[in-house]
């Protein structure tokens, strides 16, 4: 009962939080047309086309699964600095010649299991081992990256023709109604996360344990539990996205999934989650994956070098964050 | 109801299958690659040497291949024993490993640093020591840190590349580059070579160009976006085939096949399909990871004091410049035994 109630209190507040994260992603949104446009009038025969749209959301896609996990474990007051390194841990370890020996449904088993046991390792410490996430996390970085080097021995392992059929499945022949198979995983997880984080028991107390750790205890929520259950659901979405990027890439090798924790955690913070918690939305974050990868596209089409690339990619975190701000505060003072 | 107990116990045996499962997969049979080196006049045994060797961290295909060959061909002599230090990236670290070898008085030192310039005065310590240093690829700032330097030419793969790719085209059409990481001076020597072999032929131009940052996925990112951006194009420069192996996905994925792909460093994999001749990669230029096994050769026979067989000279050359030999389908057999995984 008490908990019921504790679900429900914020009803009021909550419809706030969306109107405000609405206009959040509205500003991203406008960010995005305004990023289209540029490439309209910079590129017009190549940007406006199908293989164009078809190329951003595949690019998406990866790191797009990523951060749907990552959204999870920034509401809920955590975060996760080590879904780059369990991806490459999660990549090697499928493609090695034992594990092919399985064929792909071994391959695909063991992306996932590593994933969810990488998740699981460091929800327990986090949740049980009261280990502050960051060090946790940070931990779980050193060490799946070390033991991905490890177990590669700094080899670029490939997928072998036996399991081909997996590989083939990015391939045009593979697209379903013109759609590549990664971008409708990407969609349906997406669609998943978005019903759980809103419609479910789980999502309330997601919001509710970021938002308020003790309130949420005091409420009666496993508070522990919960929060161990946030880090496996990421690993989840790293397994899934190692999957992804073996298909992509027909590999696997311990410089995979470079840098990805900064950029799932900067796509999810323009998405306007907040990095404390207790706040935040899945389009957001998604938005935010669209206007990362749209840059990279774009700076490419146009061939300017990455050195001007990095330095746009900041100028347009700053920019969007601070247009997203003035409009939430001007909405709110009226 | 359900018994809660019950369900515990079977999470726990599902998870505790799923482990033995995962640890069935860790294996990874094949042994490494290790290059066959030709026989040099002075291979008869003589007085033993000690070597030491310290490389940067193996988290590279190109690297790994590094310490493997450098170990294959130590072990090829009876005379030599090799000291491998622990690969870091960290300077200080391979600093420290550098003291530890001199305190162990070896005879020779191969170092491949992290970073030239850091470890500059490592080298300088070593041969203030007495013993002499091979400096393996990435150059030290002062000759007097070293006794020799054997390493690539990083120019010259971009001349070769360049010119290989201007004599199939017959000197005419558009060219993409597809370089590794902006900030490194060895990606710069590679595009300024690349840009001036082009220069030789006036109907070439190149019209693009990203930096896939040396890993796979970024490969595959960065070549899928300039498949995008160039409907049309006759030939691209791949700078590593590392990252390469992302970007013919790429190529795959898009359903490309018009033009000529030359790729860099020479990994096995790209060596095969140069072999097979299914794909539009049709060469590499070589940047060969063999180049550890004749640093173990001449700090052999520079502990046994030998010079080498075939010069005139009495002693070892100060340094020694490898040749980035474009390998096709014609010469790929001579070339694939000395390639990387």
């Amino acid at each position: 009962m008490t908990e019921q109630a504790a679900e429900q209190a914020p009803a009021r507040a909550v419809s706030e939080r969306r109107r405000i994260s609405e206009i959040r992603n509205l500003g991203l949104v406008g960010v995005l047309v305004l990023l289209v446009v540029i490439g309209a009038l910079t590129e017009p025969g190549q940007f406006l086309s199908t293989g164009t749209l078809v190329l951003l959301l595949t690019q998406a896609s990866v790191i797009g699964v990523i951060t749907v996990g990552m959204t999870f474990v920034i509401i809920g007051g955590g975060i996760d600095l080590s879904v780059g390194a369990v991806v490459a841990l999660a990549t090697v370890w499928a493609t090695t010649k034992a594990t092919q020996s399985f064929g792909i449904g071994g391959i695909v088993f063991c992306a996932v299991a590593v994933g969810v046991g990488a998740g699981l390792v460091t929800g327990l410490l986090i949740a049980y081992g009261r280990l502050v996430a960051f060090i946790a996390t940070l931990a779980m970085l050193a060490s799946a990256r070390g033991l991905a080097i490890q177990l590669s021995q700094g080899r670029t392992q490939t997928v072998s023709t036996k399991n081909q059929a997996l590989v083939d499945l990015g391939y045009q022949d593979s697209y379903v109604l013109g759609i590549p198979p990664l971008v409708l995983i990407f969609a349906a997880v997406a669609v998943l996360g978005w019903i759980v984080l809103n419609r479910t028991t789980f999502g309330r107390r997601t919001y509710a344990i970021g938002g308020n750790l003790e309130a949420a205890r005091l409420a009666g929520i496993n508070v522990r539990l919960h929060t161990c259950l946030l880090y496996v659901l990421s690993g989840l979405c790293c397994g899934i996205a190692s999957v992804m990027l073996i298909i992509l890439t027909s590999s696997g090798t311990s410089g995979n999934g470079n840098l990805y924790e900064l950029d799932a955690i900067a796509a999810v913070i323009i998405g306007g989650t907040l990095l404390s918690g207790g706040r935040g939305t899945l389009v957001g974050s998604v938005l935010g994956v669209l206007v990362f990868t749209t840059i990279s596209v774009l700076f490419t089409l146009n061939n300017l070098p990455t050195a001007v690339q990095q330095l746009a990619k900041g100028v347009l975190i700053v920019l969007a964050v601070l247009i997203q701000r003035r409009y939430s505060t001007e909405r709110n003072s009226r | 109801m359900n018994n809660p107990l019950r369900r515990r116990a079977f999470l726990a045996g599902a998870s505790a299958l799923g482990v033995g499962a995962l640890a069935a997969c860790t294996g990874n049979s094949d042994e490494p690659p290790a290059a066959t080196v030709t026989q040099g006049a002075a291979d008869t045994p003589g007085k033993k040497v000690t070597i030491g060797f310290a490389g940067p961290q193996a988290d590279h295909g190109w690297l790994n291949a590094i310490t493997v060959n450098a170990k294959a061909e130590a072990g090829r002599h009876p005379d030599v024993e090799l000291v491998v230090a622990e690969g870091s990236n960290d300077a200080a670290t391979q600093s420290a490993q550098v003291d530890a070898l001199i305190n162990r008085k070896v005879d020779v030192l191969v170092v491949l640093p992290a970073d030239g310039k850091q470890l500059t005065p490592a080298g300088r310590k070593a041969m203030d020591a007495g013993i002499p240093v091979i400096n393996l690829d990435r150059i030290f700032d002062s000759p007097q840190s070293y006794r020799t330097w054997v390493g690539g030419d990083n120019y010259r793969m971009g001349v070769n590349a360049g010119n290989y790719i201007g004599q199939k085209l017959g000197g005419k059409g558009t060219v993409l580059e597809l370089a590794g990481i902006d900030t490194l001076e060895l990606t710069r020597q590679r595009t300024q070579g690349f840009d001036d072999a082009l220069g030789n032929f006036p109907g070439i131009r190149k019209v693009g160009r990203a930096a896939a940052e040396f890993t796979v996925p970024t490969g595959q990112a960065r070549m899928a976006e300039l498949l995008q951006a160039h409907p049309k194009f006759d030939a691209v420069w791949n700078h590593d085939d590392d990252q390469g192996v992302g970007a013919l996905q790429a190529v795959k994925q898009a359903g490309r096949t018009d033009f000529l792909m030359v790729g860099g460093a020479g990994s096995k994999a790209a060596m095969e399909q140069i072999k097979a001749d299914s794909s539009v990669l049709k060469a590499t230029v070589l940047y060969p990871p063999t180049m550890a096994a004749s640093a173990v050769k001449l700090a052999r026979l520079l502990g046994q004091a030998k010079g080498l067989g075939d010069l005139a000279e009495q002693e070892i050359p100060a340094s020694v410049t490898l040749f980035s030999a474009v390998v096709t389908k014609e010469n790929v057999d001579k070339y694939l035994p000395g390639s990387f995984e």
